[in-house]
């Protein structure tokens, strides 16, 4: 809804509309929005900020990336070492993707639709991730699983490779991106409420039969806007993934991690190339989400 | 197929929503649950669906037990108060929802499941909808639909949550008059809940009056209007001007005026006077019991209502009564009042 249709229209006492121009000279100028000048400063604030530090940071990483020509762009691409950041970078948000769309899922069920003691705390819980530096998320999982944390003996005598290796990695992204899909989730199914599914159940639908016919069907939009947001950093985080990765070259950098190291080895095109990717997934995800919102909004109309 | 309720208790923490509720409920009765919020009626309704639990007691439905059934497996139509019809679904998906959801084994083939849906749609007179969303339909249409979902799965007893509540006054007439011939039509043993006294008066064959958790009346609608059978019935049903009087021994007192009426013999102390305002006669200065002063006239069509001041000891209580237009009333007369039928219930909250 616009402004103009939010607030009602002008009219003078006679009930008249405020187009007349008696009226007009009378109110001098719309009292809704503030003077010319100011509104240009504001606005104009707005879009230099923006400009300088997103679009241009922007258009460095794609000059860059093709300062070179397309050819070195693409062979850089090509490199063993940067397909295998991409294909454990893939592996790893679809993982934690797909772990996070069940823990965010039930999570929003439980806050959504039952009520019992320590909500609240569970609540605040599920921005933990949110509030906690990546880096000390990374540092928990090597207390827990490094040589000398909690269960760092027993995983060595059975064999088991948690840090320095794709769990590990998977782990510490779960950790960092959970909160996405389980906030996405929690105002929509609260404002839904159950009543749906009450009117299903006593059509005599089973209890799976009510999930997907009508909560599923429900909460879609929000479900994919979750797993959007949750892909975008799963496949973004630096910090956590740094900290458990181990750096071990072709094995275990993910793309962002790769981007750093080319970096300081001013391997400048192939770093730019990899960051490009990133960018250009994040521009994807920016779109997505635009539409998805849409979508979103829509529904809460009906 | 009949309904049974016996000693039913359901509690929320310390809050007793069902205080050991009886209740029977014959074939083919449409029976309206009325009560402010809070009463307990909603909770009643739900525990018979199988949407809730019960803290104790039992409930039948045609002689069998229901509580260890689940919801879906009672064979209960349910209507929602803001009728929870499937957003995502057309009006036909909603419609036909409980045929689609049934065992394969029982499950109807397409075909048949068409003609059912057409047949609900029709029945409610909106086949022309079919197509749409429910967000593209009124408030009114949105019912019918809950309605014919409801209906859908033949339903041995049919429950409605405040059908009418969320509907503007026009459109609830109409849907009233409109229940109750197609409860005739069908001749399905419902419940309605509802807190409008008007629409329970109006559309049921039987009335149970609910407050705090207890069953205060159960009754046909003339019988709870005219003879209220507790102090809460009396003000929840109808209009009623209610003085506190002494009584003592038969004799009813109002201050320290006796008014000539009579109270059942034996009973004494604080009590409530109840009467309907159109029960409250008016005649000249020194008829009558009571004696107080108009302050305010009004006529509704062929009514007239005015505001009377009754002198008392703590100031004097103003009281609402409703006269024939003939009788000609002004502010500032002294009047005479003599209740023509009048209630009297012990204790004073």
């Amino acid at each position: 809804m616009t402004m103009e249709q939010a607030l009602p229209r002008y009219t003078d006492a006679s009930g008249r509309s405020g187009r007349k121009a008696v009226t007009a000279r009378a109110l001098r100028r719309d009292p809704r929005t503030e003077p010319g000048p100011v509104r240009w400063i504001v606005i104009g604030l707005a879009v230099s900020f923006l400009s300088v530090f997103v679009v241009l940071p922007l258009i460095v990483v794609f000059a860059q990336a093709f300062g070179k020509g397309i050819g070195a762009y693409l062979s850089a691409l090509a490199d063993p070492e940067a397909l295998s950041a991409i294909r454990l970078t893939l592996c790893v948000a679809a993982l934690s993707v797909a772990l996070n769309l069940v823990f965010g899922l039930v999570a929003a069920w439980a806050i959504a639709k039952f009520e019992f003691t320590g909500k609240t705390v569970l609540i605040s819980l599920i921005d933990l991730p949110f509030s906690v530096s990546p880096v000390i998320a990374g540092l928990v999982f090597v207390l827990l699983f490094g040589a000398q944390g909690y269960f760092g003996p027993w995983l060595q005598a059975n064999n088991i490779h948690v840090l320095f290796a794709l769990p590990g990695i998977t782990l510490a992204t779960v950790f960092v991106t959970f909160p996405f899909v389980a906030r996405a989730l929690i105002p929509l199914m609260q404002e839904q409420g159950t009543q749906e599914e009450e009117a299903a159940l006593s059509l005599g639908a089973s209890g799976l039969q009510t999930f997907f016919r009508v909560t599923l069907p429900n909460i879609k939009w929000g479900l994919l806007y979750g797993v959007l947001l949750c892909n975008a950093r799963a496949m973004g985080e630096f910090g956590a993934v740094s900290v458990v990765s181990g750096h071990i070259r072709g094995e275990t950098n993910t793309m962002p991690l790769l981007v750093e190291i080319l970096y300081n080895e001013y391997q400048f095109v192939t770093a730019f190339a990899i960051a490009s990717l990133l960018a250009m997934l994040a521009l994807v995800t920016l779109v997505v989400k635009t539409l998805l919102e849409r979508r979103l909004d829509e529904g809460q109309g009906s | 197929m009949t309904i049974e309720v016996r000693n039913l208790v359901k509690r929320f923490g310390a809050f007793a929503a069902l205080d050991d509720v009886d209740l029977r409920v014959a074939k083919g009765e449409l029976l309206a649950l009325l009560g402010p919020s809070g009463s307990g009626k909603t909770t009643l309704l739900r525990i018979i669906a199988g949407l809730d639990w019960p803290d104790a007691g039992e409930v039948l439905i045609d002689g069998q037990d229901v509580l260890t059934r689940g919801a879906g497996e009672r064979h209960v139509g349910f209507v929602f108060q803001h009728y929870a019809l499937f957003r995502h679904m057309t009006v036909f998906e909603n419609v036909a929802f409980g045929l689609r959801v049934q065992p394969r084994a029982v499950r109807k083939s397409e075909q048949e499941i068409r003609a059912r849906v057409k047949e609900l749609l029709d029945l409610v007179q909106l086949d022309w909808l079919a197509k749409r969303y429910p967000s593209q339909l009124s408030g009114g249409q949105r019912q019918r639909i809950a309605l014919a979902r409801a209906l859908a799965i033949r339903p041995r007893i049919l429950l409605l949550d405040e059908p009418f509540g969320a509907l503007d006054a026009k459109v609830r007439k109409e849907l009233r008059t409109w229940l109750r011939s197609l409860h005739r039509e069908l001749d399905v043993t419902s419940i309605f809940v509802t807190h409008d006294q008007e629409e329970a008066l109006e559309v049921a064959n039987r009335v149970v009056v609910m407050d705090k958790g207890r069953i205060e009346q159960a009754g046909t609608p003339g019988d709870v209007y005219d003879n209220p059978a507790t102090a809460f019935v009396h003000s929840f049903i109808g209009e009623s001007i209610v003085l506190p009087v002494e009584v003592d021994d038969g004799c009813v007192r109002l201050g320290d005026k006796v008014l000539n009426i009579a109270a059942e013999r034996g009973s004494s102390g604080p009590s409530r006077l109840f009467v309907r305002r159109h029960d409250m006669q008016v005649g000249p200065s020194g008829w009558g019991g009571l004696e107080g002063t108009v302050r305010r006239v009004r006529t509704f069509g062929p009514i007239q209502r005015a505001d009377v001041a009754l002198p008392g000891a703590q100031g004097e209580t103003l009281i609402e009564i409703d006269a024939p237009r003939d009788r000609d009333l002004r502010d500032g007369d002294i009047v005479g009042l003599q209740p023509r039928r009048y209630r009297i219930f012990a204790g004073r909250d």
